[in-house]
């Protein structure tokens, strides 16, 4: 264990960015979820909001209770406690997909594009489990990382207007599921019925950052039985 | 139940309070009144305490009626407001009373008003908030804009000073507007001569400017970054797509990103900019973090100054 290296960076009139190295990593991510504990004991209700994500966390500030250089130095002083090689283990989750053309329509896409079988790539989907790296960009979506190599995909190059809920998606090294409809550019390969953003749950994400998560296929009669939806109209085709 | 019924939303009104922080981590944005001077204006007028939750009315076309007796103030963007025909001048409180129709106009000047109510709209917090979000389908009254036949809920309030907001206090909007920017993020990967020309050049509003974010148009300024691991975005944090073209980040903002960014506009000049409708001109100036301290916080004493002042018309 050793001091580890950070960066910090002004952000804008209430907020500071503490960078790490940067690079999708899991001793990174754990130093990552180690400064958020830390910053939240030293800096308490000076706090209004902080964002960690794959190698960097905003911090946001009152500005009206304390100030940039004060934040600054309690920073400083809080980071030093930081060790690398201290590993927090999320808890684990295993959420069920049902992988198939109709729920997946770019089963085929990435079968095709890379010379294997639609099996082959639910196959692999399945063999890893995936860290939370960072939870944004819509309530509950949670960035996992990081896919198999040979399941990398390049976002759509034009970007579907709708995504169904639940859609389990790649983009590059990450794969998510959609926690609502939305627009979307990530590659569809299964419907997960599980919900991943529900405001009347307690706790309202079946995931947090840090976590371990495991996909484990389930059939059509499974995905209905368990609350699932298929979207309608039908997902449309491999096209873009 | 007692409150306010909507006879007609206008072309866009959101129940808000000041936002939802510290939700970040849920992905969940902050929200709030996009101009939140003059909606804080507008509760300080009423005496109410200021994350009490109002309604914010893009554009202009708000109808309601009242169905207990109250008092309101609407501020923000200039717009003929009346209750029941008769003219009410903006930035001041008014009795309205049962059965009053209160009429707010199309906007002449800025984007968005504000409109509160003595008290308050009771709203159920989601989070901790009121905010609506229509991305996310949170706040307000099931995650929606208001619709006709909504009740907004509110207690009967049957005495308040009717204090108002002297003329030479209240905003202007101006159709060249200069943003103060605190630099930051990935400041450094922007060469001196894109800096140069990001300064020195005017940008204009575009038409893709919403409550996530104001897309502007003029020199396009390179990033010798193209590619981040997405990262946290604070509330008017610029960011320059590979398109070179900033977009000021506002308060639906997604809270991730992985375009670079310059840095993030002060807080009231966001407010400025969230008044601006397409074609008004833009210009950056920089500004240190702590000049950018000690605005808000002359900001918030002139504010605090003047509001103990107000008096009764």
């Amino acid at each position: 264990m050793s001091q580890a290296q950070y960066h910090l960076t002004t952000a804008g009139e209430n907020a500071l960015m503490l960078y790490f190295d940067q690079r999708i990593d899991p001793a990174i991510s754990a130093l990552v979820q180690q400064a958020c504990q830390l910053i939240r004991a030293e800096l308490t209700d000076d706090i209004i909001d902080l964002l960690p994500s794959y190698a960097s966390v905003l911090v946001i500030y009152n500005p009206f209770t304390t100030d940039h250089y004060q934040v600054q130095a309690q920073l400083r002083h809080c980071l030093k406690q930081l060790q690398t090689g201290s590993h927090t283990q999320g808890k684990r989750v295993e959420l069920p997909v049902y992988y198939s053309e109709q729920s997946g329509p770019d089963l085929t896409l990435i079968a095709n594009s890379k010379g294997i079988s639609i099996d082959e790539v639910i196959q692999r989907h399945q063999a890893i489990s995936y860290r939370v790296y960072a939870i944004g960009f819509a309530p509950g979506f949670a960035y996992l990382g990081e896919v198999d190599p040979l399941l990398q995909m390049p976002r759509l190059a034009t970007p579907r207007a709708k995504v169904p809920r639940g859609a389990v998606a790649i983009a590059d090294r990450q794969t998510a599921v959609y926690p609502a409809a939305s627009p979307g550019g990530w590659n569809l390969i299964g419907l997960c019925p599980v919900a991943m953003f529900n405001p009347n749950a307690s706790p309202v994400m079946p995931v947090a950052v840090g976590d371990e998560v495991r996909f484990v296929a389930i059939d059509k009669n499974e995905f209905l039985r368990l609350g699932g939806e298929l979207p309608e109209p039908e997902l449309p085709g491999n096209k873009p | 139940m007692t409150g306010f019924t909507v006879i007609s939303p206008g072309v866009l009104s959101l129940l808000q309070d000041n936002g939802r922080l510290g939700q970040a981590a849920l992905g969940l944005t902050t929200g709030g009144p996009m101009d939140a001077p003059s909606a804080a204006w507008a509760n300080r007028l009423l005496g109410n305490p200021p994350n009490t939750t109002l309604v914010e009315c893009s554009v202009g076309g708000l109808q309601l009626q009242a169905n207990i007796n109250s008092y309101i103030a609407v501020t923000g963007a200039v717009l003929n407001v009346s209750i029941n025909g008769k003219a009410a001048e903006q930035w001041t409180v008014h009795k309205v009373q049962q059965g009053d129709v209160i009429e707010l106009g199309m906007v002449s000047q800025g984007l968005r008003a504000y409109l509160a109510v003595a008290g308050g709209f009771n709203i159920t917090a989601q989070f901790g908030s009121s905010a609506t979000v229509l991305r996310e389908k949170i706040g307000g009254l099931n995650g929606n804009k208001l619709q006709p036949n909504d009740l907004l809920p509110c207690q009967a309030v049957n005495s308040l000073p009717t204090y108002q907001l002297p003329g030479a206090h209240r905003p202007r909007f101006n159709n060249i507007i200069t943003l103060r920017l605190v630099e930051g993020y990935q400041v450094d990967s922007f060469s001196n001569t894109e800096r140069q020309r990001f300064y020195l050049n005017s940008y204009t509003v575009t038409s893709q400017a919403d409550r996530m974010g104001y897309k502007l148009s003029g020199s396009a300024i390179q990033c010798q970054q193209s590619q981040l691991l997405s990262e946290g975005i604070c509330y008017g944090a610029v960011q320059i797509p590979p398109d070179g073209q900033p977009i000021v980040l506002l308060n639906d903002r997604q809270t991730l990103g992985g375009y670079p960014k310059i840095g993030a506009v002060l807080s009231l000049d966001c407010a400025l900019l969230a008044q601006a409708p397409a074609g008004t001109r833009v210009y950056f100036t920089p500004i240190s973090p702590q000049h950018a301290h000690n605005a808000l916080c002359l900001a918030k004493v002139y504010t605090d100054a003047i509001a103990g002042q107000l008096v009764s018309v």
